[in-house]
């Protein structure tokens, strides 16, 4: 029987990016906030001393500051045909955990999607026509605008301090910036980052083959900046140690480095860690919820009573409470039907490895960070001519060195002995003189891909496992050949004696980590048979629900998800501000 | 505090010092505003509270060289508190060092600073303390060893070391001068950390605020030495230290991080920029620097080394830090101190900065001690002392070792 809790205003599941976002603005706005978070505290202080924070035995092989396989996992499959199993180890991506969530252990890179991506289905049926979409890829327009989200990417780049080079300022173009970018209103709050040499040829080679190079927009700081919040970060110093890290430097943005500080401070604030959610507690007419009923780590139950609950959890977790909680209707992928589970969809990382002379070049790729590096967009989004290749989509072009750590970054060339003194010999020659250049790739959205409840197998509660039906649709298999090919065509204009390329193909396999960046499942959209929340991100059954995370991409576009994330929290925080409070109810009538 | 609070509260402090003495009912709003921002300014809740305890209920444990000490109960509780006392008994003990039933204090309750109060002030003092919340907690107060438990042999003490008398204002200085010589050496009681003592405990009067070692901590110099103290600040880089907690250079940890918190964070700016401005009008106490360490001595060969693997990526190969997050090092006084025991310290446990309002990052120096070995740390700490323009003289092991123990102790 769970205790029950006296009411707070707002309850916040997760306590990552968009949970402290969301309860920084909230209770900005005088409410009681309390936000429950599964895993444990975690601050820059406490947990990443300079000492042991770049331990990749730790961090990355044993993935410490991950989602543990014992604590929640999912089931996985490639179509509705087999049997989904339990992933024992998260590989092919890494769920976050504990305060700051995913976002203390992220690389840093931090887009804006462009504005086609926004009205994804009505800009290709503009373009090439209807028909041009093929049947089964379900890709849809979110029921917003870049417009619509340019201020809540501004609030986000000058709260994590971004460091990056405008390529559009309210529809100028700017030399040396991204030009397929959309117009921002002002530039990023920090210069870019200086490049290493790697960067650097890349970005001479690519302008000499008649590209635009620019540096990747990074949430690793180009130097000291105290954000509009009051809370002060510190220079990048290219350790290298950022993708499955935290940051000991207070140089990578993260929930922890820019707004609990100032959070934690707050009377109306608490956040209880090691706290899991069972579910969302709706009233009788299921239209209206009560608050939440939670787990603490000694096992007591507790239900907690809000008036508005908040999903901001890792966005696998986010669409698993709502169907717990009964929030929205499952997606059928026989009849097309119910949106929640729909659209499931992830991120094609794809990369072409060079292997350089070594008597001529050495790239030091030990000196690194996860959102170093430049890029060219001209095969990202629709900025190439999609008409006469059979695919839509593409992806971010960059070479971005994150580093060398000593275990896992050992490339050696094709035909190299996998083990004694040949492949200490080839790992010798290469380890220096290898670069790899990556497509971070679009993912679309295909009927047979979608994420429901596993029937057999349970979580330590006895709740069934989320159960992911994915595999990479035919489109974007197309699409990585393509856009590897390219990147393999500069990496050869580049120098290397040697290229490999590693394009994404069938089947999709949970064993080797490709990105974290999983997304769909609670769409947002305007027409409620398609998404699970509306434009402002509220959920279209249960209007004082709402979830900010990338399960509310309807697809995934050709970057890396978290600049849209964090715009997204400030969206649904304005929403939430300034028209909900005012009004409580559904903010768009179907 | 609300901004409006504070504003009442200098106001009321203007209208005091203006009209002199105004006799008032106790429950005066104005009266006990004036009190709590008194009990502000003397920092009063860092010795009588306990973190997470009632406000001024009593319990820090006070280490002095003669033995422990703790913090009496002062809330107005009849039986474990002052509830029975009245506002003279307060005079007495504040001005005095007494006391009620006559009973002596040790000055570990800074009355030889606080005898310099204004009447005015102890009596809104009195005023606000008498509408805190009566709390029963009873405090053993008394935790000295023999002799010194044996409160009578502080009247010798009082005979030697104690100088009674009120503030007095100097006619040649301005009021803003002499209302930061007041909250300096009265309410403020800087003294008390950072002046050295003599073998008895007392000040040396004649090397005031030249810096102390007390509780493991070195309480830098507030001097306006350029090298050990704080003369190469400006009065706004003075005011930004107490007001925020860090400034252009630095940021505060350890005990002056909770003096931050809960006294000159809440101040008013007036007040902040009157003591700036006397500290910063003092004479330098003058003294020679130690010769620098020549950079192909082994100890900053050894020192440079580390310094480059576990400190540079934060305080940079120059030691300028970073403003607001990283403490510069260049030209620190922590750093350059003759006794080099916070160093010391900082590095072997860490530290986190204090967080204000204007400030709320409170970054953090990660412990050290765990990985780096007595010889290492005097090595390294030998470095930053004498690295740029620094100058002090070198560390040993055993200094080490000594700041270990202390720390381990604790």
């Amino acid at each position: 029987m769970a205790s029950k809790l006296p009411h707070k205003d707002v309850v916040i599941i997760g306590l990552g990016w968009s949970g402290a976002i969301l309860a920084n603005e909230l209770c900005d706005e005088g409410l009681d906030v309390v936000a429950i978070e599964r895993g444990p505290w975690r601050d820059t202080a406490k947990d990443f001393n300079i000492g042991y924070a770049p331990d990749e035995l730790r961090y990355n092989s044993r993935q410490e500051l991950m989602l543990r396989p014992a604590q929640l996992t999912v089931t996985a499959r490639n179509n509705a045909g087999q049997t989904a199993l339990p992933m024992r180890q998260f590989g092919s991506f890494h769920p976050g955990n504990g305060v700051g969530g995913a976002g203390v252990h992220w690389a840093g890179i931090t887009w804006r999607f462009s504005p086609a991506d926004f009205r994804l289905r009505s800009h290709y049926s503009e373009r090439y026509g209807a028909q041009a979409i093929p049947d089964g890829m379900t890709i849809q327009d979110w029921g917003l605008t870049y417009e619509d989200m340019e201020p809540c990417y501004d609030r986000f780049e000058y709260l994590a301090g971004i460091s990056g080079k405008a390529g559009n300022l309210n529809g100028e173009k700017q030399e040396g910036g991204n030009p397929f970018e959309g117009a921002r209103k002002r530039d990023y709050p920090n210069p870019p980052m200086m490049q290493t040499y790697g960067p650097t040829l890349f970005a001479e080679t690519t302008a000499g083959m008649g590209y635009k190079p620019f540096p990747i927009p990074s949430a690793l700081l180009s130097r000291t900046y105290t954000n509009p919040l009051g809370v002060t970060m510190g220079q990048c110093t290219f350790c290298g140690f950022c993708t499955n890290y935290g940051c000991a430097n207070y140089s990578k943005a993260s929930a922890q480095t820019t707004v609990l500080p100032v959070l934690m401070r707050k009377p109306n604030f608490e956040a209880r860690t090691l706290c899991e959610v069972m579910r969302v507690n709706l009233d009788s007419t299921g239209k209206k919820a009560t608050g939440v009923t939670y787990v603490d780590s000694s096992g007591e139950e507790f239900e907690q009573p809000a008036d508005l609950v908040i999903l901001c959890a890792f966005m696998l977790d986010n669409v698993r409470l709502m169907m717990l909680s009964g929030i929205g209707t499952p997606y059928d992928p026989q009849t097309g039907k119910g949106a929640l589970g729909r659209n499931f969809c992830y991120q094609m990382a794809n990369q072409a490895v060079g292997f350089f002379d070594p008597a001529k070049y050495n790239f030091n790729n030990f000196i690194g960070g996860g959102a170093t590096g430049m890029a060219i967009d001209e095969f990202n989004n629709d900025n190439f001519d999609h008409g006469p290749l059979g695919f839509l989509g593409g992806g971010s072009t960059r070479c971005a060195p994150i580093g060398a750590e000593p275990i896992s970054k050992r490339p050696t060339p094709p035909g190299s002995p996998t083990w004694g003194s040949g492949w200490k010999k080839a790992t010798r020659d290469s380890y220096l003189s290898n670069l790899s250049v990556g497509c971070e790739a679009s993912s679309y959205a295909d009927r047979g891909n979608f994420l429901d409840l596993d029937p057999t197998y349970k979580d330590r509660f006895g709740r069934p496992l989320m159960r992911i039906t994915f595999d990479f649709p035919e489109n974007d298999v197309k699409m990585s050949a393509y856009v590897t090919g390219k990147v393999a065509e500069i990496v050869r204009a580049m120098g290397a004696r040697e290229v490999v390329e590693n394009p994404r193909t069938r089947p999709w396999s949970v064993v080797p980590y490709q990105s974290t960046h999983v997304v769909g499942g609670t769409a947002m959209g305007a027409d409620p048979s398609t998404s699970v929340v509306n434009p402002f991100l509220q959920s279209w059954d249960v209007p004082n629900v709402f979830t900010v995370g990338a399960n509310v991409f309807p697809q995934n576009s050709g970057y890396n998800p978290t600049g849209t994330v964090g715009a997204l929290a400030f969206r649904a925080a304005d929403a939430i501000r300034s028209r909900y409070l005012k009004a409580p109810g559904p903010l768009v009538h179907a | 505090m609300s901004r409006l609070g504070l504003a009442t509260a200098a106001a009321a402090v203007a209208l005091f010092a203006a009209a002199g003495t105004i006799r008032a009912d106790s429950q005066d709003y104005e009266l006990v505003e004036r009190g709590r921002y008194v009990a502000v300014a003397a920092d009063c809740v860092a010795c009588h509270s306990v973190p997470g305890g009632k406000p001024y209920a009593g319990g820090v444990r006070l280490d002095t060289p003669f033995g422990a000490l703790v913090a009496p109960n002062i809330t107005p509780d009849r039986e474990t508190g002052i509830g029975a006392w009245t506002e003279d008994d307060l005079r007495r003990a504040l001005h005095e060092g007494i006391g009620r039933g006559g009973k002596r204090l040790y000055p570990a309750m800074p009355y030889p600073a606080y005898t310099k109060m204004t009447d005015e002030d102890v009596r809104a003092l009195w005023a606000y303390l008498t509408t805190l919340e009566p709390v029963n907690n009873a405090v053993d107060v008394n935790q000295l060893p023999f002799p010194f438990d044996i409160r009578l042999s502080m009247a010798g003490w009082n005979l030697l070391n104690f100088e009674p008398g009120r503030f007095r204002p100097d006619p040649r200085k301005t009021e803003e001068w002499n209302r930061g010589a007041y909250l300096v050496e009265a309410l403020g009681h800087c003294g008390t950390c950072h002046t050295p003592k003599t073998a008895l405990g007392a000040d040396e009067d004649d090397r005031a605020l030249e810096g102390a070692n007390l509780q493991a901590w070195y309480a830098p110099a507030i001097t306006t030495d350029t090298r050990t103290g704080i003369g190469g600040w400006s009065k706004e880089q003075l005011v930004a230290y107490l007001k925020t907690g860090a400034n252009h250079a630095t940021i505060a940890s350890g005990p002056m991080a909770e003096e931050i918190r809960n006294s000159s964070s809440k101040m008013t700016d007036a007040d902040l920029a009157a003591m700036a401005t006397y500290l910063l009008d003092q004479p330098p106490p003058g003294g020679e620097a130690p010769a620098r360490l020549a950079a192909d001595d082994g100890r900053m060969r050894a020192g440079g080394a580390i310094y480059q693997d576990s400190c540079a990526a934060c305080h940079g190969g120059d030691g300028a830090g970073q403003t607001h997050l990283f403490p510069t090092l260049a030209g620190s006084g922590v750093v350059q101190a003759d006794d080099p025991a916070t160093l010391i310290r900082l590095v072997l446990e860490g530290s986190r900065g204090v967080a204000t309002d204007a400030r709320p990052t409170a970054p953090a120096m990660p412990p050290l001690g765990w990985r780096l070995s007595d010889e290492q740390v005097a090595a390294v700490v030998t470095y930053i002392r004498n690295a740029w323009d620094n100058a002090a003289r070198p560390v040993s092991a055993a200094d080490v070792g000594k700041v270990r123990r202390a720390v381990a102790a604790r």
